[in-house]
């Protein structure tokens, strides 16, 4: 639903129906609502037939990567005589990202049930929901529910009677994007920096305390219990194009549009629609101008291209970005692209952990070279150089968060150039007139 | 000090100079206990007790860290090395009520750096990371707070306030008089 | 056996190696900053980046194990373009002060950028500065210069064992830091100045005192305990200013300790005898080589001879003096002090015997003894080889007969010896030692001895000519061939098979402690 607004007739509500819903936070709240029922399926199925279920729905990680859940969790070798971990991926710091926080604040029992499953699925008795340190209301309503989940037996050493361990523990984050990274999550927990680490070895082998572990993202493992109860055909026939996109996804809608807010639509849904009827459109007066559908992260968008996708992992492919997170960003035509951007490469530039010499210090090159621009000072061959660091920057270091921070430097670079050049110019950034209402 | 700009957070004084008192007794000490049996290793438990130090303390300083690291089986100047790691954790006392304000891009082309203005201005910091003569408010900027769609987000303290505006700033203020 | 072909090379290595070892057994070396081989893999640096044929990215080739049929480019344009890369990126805060850093001439931040790096610097913004810090025993850290590999900070974690060190912060304001009150006085934390790729961990001890250029080498071993951890002695205008560790994986891996490191001064010691001296009519006078060689024979014919040795003296000096006191007793005495293990490598630390040749004085027959003179005869030629006999109570050498000093410097409480044959100190001649594992090491010449001193073994050989005994030594290798062929335990060993790692002697195992691949420094 566009959450806070009212729900859109258009939208599909699956994992967000009780957004703004109270009662749904609780434990009978949530029973009344169907809680608990895909976990008791759960729990009397082989873990193997729930892999199964998930592999077939097509079901990917919601966190950005897009990896197939299912496929990930088949990773887990079951018998090998190690703890397996569940991490549950709840550091939600990509900009323009807000939808974890959403999920696990009203419906903080999904989240609970949803590591239940997972962490049953694959061997483990023990999952770890790690939850970035900003986030007070999620932290309160989760510790919340896993008390309540424990005090009633469905969690604990006798999950719903079934004599199965299902332990889950909430963990604070620091401050730290970067933990983020599935790797450097795993290191955060353990105490450490949270540096990212070099794979191979890839968690399934060697993850958190060195056992195989899965993490997933909340959206992901929420997503789980309403496949186990209505079946993978359901979640695929959702999808409106692409039979390798299945079932809905959460979008954060932020920046500058009428309504921002949580929106669940289905995979497939077209771009266009979405950002002028669903979301409302531009401001009174103003037009769009550039659209980062996935979290900073992804290509910027021109506008053609955005109102040319559909919303899903290829469609956003195909019109030059990628659907990431699902965090859309409008920008629209009062803004200077060059601001934008320059604070986007600020921020990679605080969040880097400093392990990479070509993140480490290309991003605050990156930055400063931007900011010089934004404020004037710049010069010609800046945009040479800044197209220059940006492919020293990708590809070449332990995670992507340097290529994160390459990425809408050159689309800005290629697609907005008129602004860079402007400001070097000596021209400053005007916006656009506002049209009259 | 260098690189990227942060601001310095001031207030250097209050508290920084006086002895350590153990954190860990009673019941932060149970408290400890219990989140040490949540993990198969100690170490694991690192970012919890720090939490525990600053909110006993307020911040964390290096008694803290000596204490942590001597309670988790580390050495301080790997706990160090942890807590310099991460934003959150306050390595000087900080004002009575610390604010941070989201201005990363979602929130800056939604006004946050006009926001940032009149928390400056209403709390009488005037400058960031500079707390008020009274000591009471120290605004900050901080990177995304996740609540893009609610623009702007701010923290006071541990507590979240969406949707800040410059014209809502001073009733919002008004209640952590 | 993993077949793969790197440069256009073909080799074969055993699974598990990882592409940047492998690639140093044909004879390529991909440029690196933190990788070590004594350290854990870190990975962080990303200059090892390699191109491997079919692979999406570039690999990491210290962190990437070899793959079957893997063909990889070292100088490829995309490996040169990304090392180029790191390269500029790791400038742009550094602050280019060459002409006033110690690393400089010895630099690998210098050797790459001048071999692959740009010729420009395209940063135009404000460096990163944070001031120079003590971190304790002998370190100076200048952040400015650091490149964040974070050897450093794996050594003290896992070699040393005694995590002092941690990087802090975030991003391009990290350093390395440490907590108020820990400093680095770990026994074996001065290798983190050997380790830093660049200047920012620097020896207080040689700052600012050589360039790396002015300084001759010479191959070692350290001569301050019975590990005998293989050196590197370097001199500028004959003065020792420094030891640094030679890589030896049988013996110390890549390390030596700080005690070790920081006591070299003695060996540049000033008050020397210099010159060949005889007792003449009460007083010492300067005499010829010969006279001098002539005179101390004829002291010994027919007497009964009591030797105290230094046991800094070469197993070849050591085994003349055997020869020359035929029949007679010799004894040494040994320092001592605490021992302080490296934990993170077997078998090594600094050992309570301070001295190079304990092993070998007693392999050849000497005692050891907290009173050496014990034992000495009335009437006995008492030769004292190499002691300083430093609070020793002089009252016990006046039983023996006649004194002949064969040493360096004139040793405490002598009087009247009857001659002074001035030998060259341990830096200044050539011999091997026998570490505490019965291993047999060669040490090389590192400066020239004062005046007219020569060196011990020739001295003695000399010596041992004169008695009517036969020599005919013009090397050490010789003296040292006549020890093999006369004690059992040194048999089958030579210069030539000994090298400049060492084998044991007979009887004891050669055990490799750790791996130490081609080419590491």
């Amino acid at each position: 639903m566009g959450f806070p607004h009212e729900s859109h007739q258009r939208e599909t509500a699956v994992l967000s129906q009780h957004f703004g819903v109270a009662e749904a936070r609780t434990l009978d709240g949530w029973k009344k609502r169907g809680g608990y029922q895909a976990l008791e399926k759960a729990l009397a199925m082989a873990p193997a037939d729930i892999v199964t279920v998930i592999k077939d729905s097509g079901l990917r990680g919601r966190g950005g990567a897009g990896f197939p859940t299912g496929m990930k969790w088949s990773f887990m070798k079951p018998g090998d005589g190690k703890p397996h971990y569940l991490c549950c991926n709840a550091d939600e710091s990509e900009p323009g990202t807000f939808k974890d926080r959403e999920l696990m604040r009203w419906t903080p029992h999904a989240l609970v049930e949803g590591c239940a499953i997972g962490a049953y699925a694959i061997g483990a008795e023990t999952a770890y929901i790690y939850i970035r340190g900003e986030f007070t209301e999620p932290l309160y309503f989760m510790e919340q529910a896993v008390k309540e989940a424990y005090a009633a037996g469905i969690i604990g050493k006798n999950a719903m009677g079934t004599g199965k361990r299902i332990d889950v523990h909430v963990h604070k984050g620091a401050g730290a994007y970067i933990c983020g990274e599935e790797t450097a999550l795993m290191n955060s927990l353990e105490g450490r920096r949270g540096n990212p680490r070099i794979k191979p070895p890839f968690p399934a082998v060697s993850g958190l305390f060195g056992m195989p572990t899965t993490i997933n993202n909340v959206e992901t493992l929420i997503a789980a219990a309403p496949i186990l109860m209505k079946g993978a055909d359901w979640y695929k026939k959702m999808s409106l194009s692409n039979p390798k996109s299945t079932g809905t996804k959460l979008y954060s809608v932020c920046g500058n549009v009428q309504r921002p807010g949580t929106y669940e639509v289905v995979m497939g849904f077209p771009f266009r629609e979405f950002l002028y009827d669903l979301c409302g459109g531009p401001v009174s007066g103003r037009k769009f101008k550039a659209v980062i559908p996935g979290g900073v992260s992804v290509p910027i968008q021109s506008m053609e291209e955005a109102e040319a996708s559909l919303m899903d992992y290829e469609g956003f492919v195909e019109q030059g970005s990628m659907l990431g997170s699902g965090g859309v960003i409008v920008i629209d035509d009062a803004q200077s692209m060059v601001r934008v951007i320059a604070r986007i490469a600020r921020f990679f530039a605080h969040e880097s952990c400093a392990q990479c010499t070509q993140c480490r210090e290309g991003t605050a090159w990156a930055t400063k070279i931007l900011e010089r621009i934004r404020d004037g000072q710049g010069a010609m061959e800046d945009l040479d150089t800044l197209m220059d660091i940006s492919e020293n920057m990708t590809g070449k270091t332990i995670c992507v968060l340097s290529d994160s921070c390459a990425t809408p430097i050159v689309s800005g670079i290629e697609k907005f150039r008129s602004e860079f050049e402007s400001l070097i110019q000596g021209r400053k950034f005007h916006p656009v007139l506002a049209a009259v209402a | 000090m260098g690189g990227l700009e942060s601001p310095d957070y001031a207030s250097h004084d209050s508290g920084a100079h006086e002895p350590h008192t153990p954190v860990f007794t009673g019941a932060a000490k149970r408290e400890l206990d219990e989140l040490i049996t949540r993990y198969p290793k100690k170490m694991a438990a690192l970012l919890p007790a720090l939490w525990i130090v600053q909110r006993e303390r307020g911040w964390v300083s290096d008694g803290g860290m000596a204490e942590v690291a001597e309670l988790l089986e580390l050495t301080p100047a790997y706990v160090k090395g942890v807590v310099t790691f991460y934003t959150m954790y306050h390595q000087h006392p900080v004002a009575k009520y610390f604010i941070q304000v989201c201005t990363t891009s979602p929130c800056g082309i939604c006004g946050a750096d006009d926001v940032v203005k009149s928390l400056l201005r209403h709390t009488n910091t005037g400058e960031l990371g500079v707390p008020s003569p009274d000591g009471k408010f120290a605004v900050i900027e901080v990177e995304c707070l996740g609540a893009c769609g609610f623009a702007t987000p701010i923290m006071i303290n541990e507590e979240f306030i969406e949707s800040v505006t410059p014209e809502n700033v001073p009733a919002i203020l008004a209640r952590f008089a | 056996m993993i077949n793969l072909t790197i440069e256009g090379r073909p080799i074969s290595v055993a699974e598990g190696t990882t592409i940047l070892e492998a690639a140093k057994q044909v004879g390529v070396l991909i440029p690196h900053y933190c990788y070590h081989p004594g350290l854990p893999v870190a990975g962080v640096c990303r200059m090892c980046l390699v191109e491997v044929e079919k692979a999406p990215k570039l690999a990491p080739s210290c962190a990437t194990t070899v793959a079957e049929g893997q063909v990889v480019h070292v100088h490829s344009e995309k490996s040169l373009d990304a090392r180029k890369g790191v390269l500029e990126m790791l400038l742009i805060n550094h602050p280019l002060d060459c002409p006033i850093c110690d690393q400089s001439g010895e630099c690998e931040l210098q050797d790459y950028t001048f071999q692959e790096g740009r010729e420009d610097s395209r940063y135009r913004e404000p460096k990163r500065f944070n001031p120079v810090e003590d971190f304790g025993g002998d370190v100076v850290y200048v952040p400015n210069r650091c490149i964040l590999c974070t050897r450093c900070v794996r050594f003290m974690d896992d070699v040393a064992e005694d995590p002092v060190l941690n990087v802090s912060e975030r991003g391009d304001r990290a350093l390395i830091g440490k907590f108020e009150g820990k400093d680095l006085t770990h026994a074996w934390a001065a290798n983190v100045i050997d380790l830093c790729p660049v200047g920012a961990l620097l020896s207080k001890d040689f700052l600012n005192k050589a360039r790396a250029w002015e300084l001759d080498r010479a191959a070692s071993v350290c001569p301050n305990c019975t590990q005998g951890c293989n050196v590197i002695m370097e001199t500028r205008e004959n003065q020792l200013v420094r030891m640094r560790p030679r890589a030896n994986e049988f013996v110390n891996a890549f390390f030596m300790c700080d005690w070790g490191r920081l006591n070299y001064r003695w060996m540049n010691e000033k008050d020397r005898v210099d010159q060949p001296m005889l007792r003449q009519n009460g007083a010492l006078v300067v005499a010829e080589w010969e006279e001098a060689i002539a005179a101390a024979a004829r002291l010994l014919k027919g007497k009964r001879v009591f030797v105290v040795a230094s046991p800094m003296l070469s197993n070849e000096s050591l085994f003349l003096l055997t020869q020359i006191m035929q029949g007679g007793s010799g004894t040494f005495r040994v320092m001592e002090g605490d021992e302080a293990p490296l934990p993170g490598v077997e078998d090594l630390a600094l050992r309570r015997e301070r001295a190079a040749n304990v092993y070998g004085a007693e392999a050849l027959g000497f005692r050891k003894s907290r009173d050496p003179l014990a034992g000495l005869g009335k009437g006995d030629v008492l030769i004292i080889a190499g002691e300083d006999l430093d609070g020793i109570d002089a009252a016990a050498m006046r039983g023996a007969g006649e004194t002949i000093v064969i040493g360096s410097v004139m040793p405490h409480g002598v009087e009247g010896p009857a001659v002074v044959l001035p030998i060259a100190n341990f830096s200044e001649e050539e011999g091997t030692v026998t570490n505490l594992r019965g291993r047999v090491q060669r040490f090389t010449q590192a400066r020239q001895a004062p005046g007219l001193s020569r060196p011990s073994w020739l001295v003695l050989g000399d010596l041992l000519g004169a008695i009517g005994k036969q020599s005919s030594f013009f090397l050490p290798s010789q003296v040292f061939d006549q020890l093999a062929a006369t004690n059992k335990k040194f048999a089958g060993l030579s210069y030539d098979t000994l090298g400049f790692k060492g084998l044991p002697i007979a009887g004891e195992p050669n055990k490799q402690k750790t791996a130490i691949a081609v080419g590491a420094a």
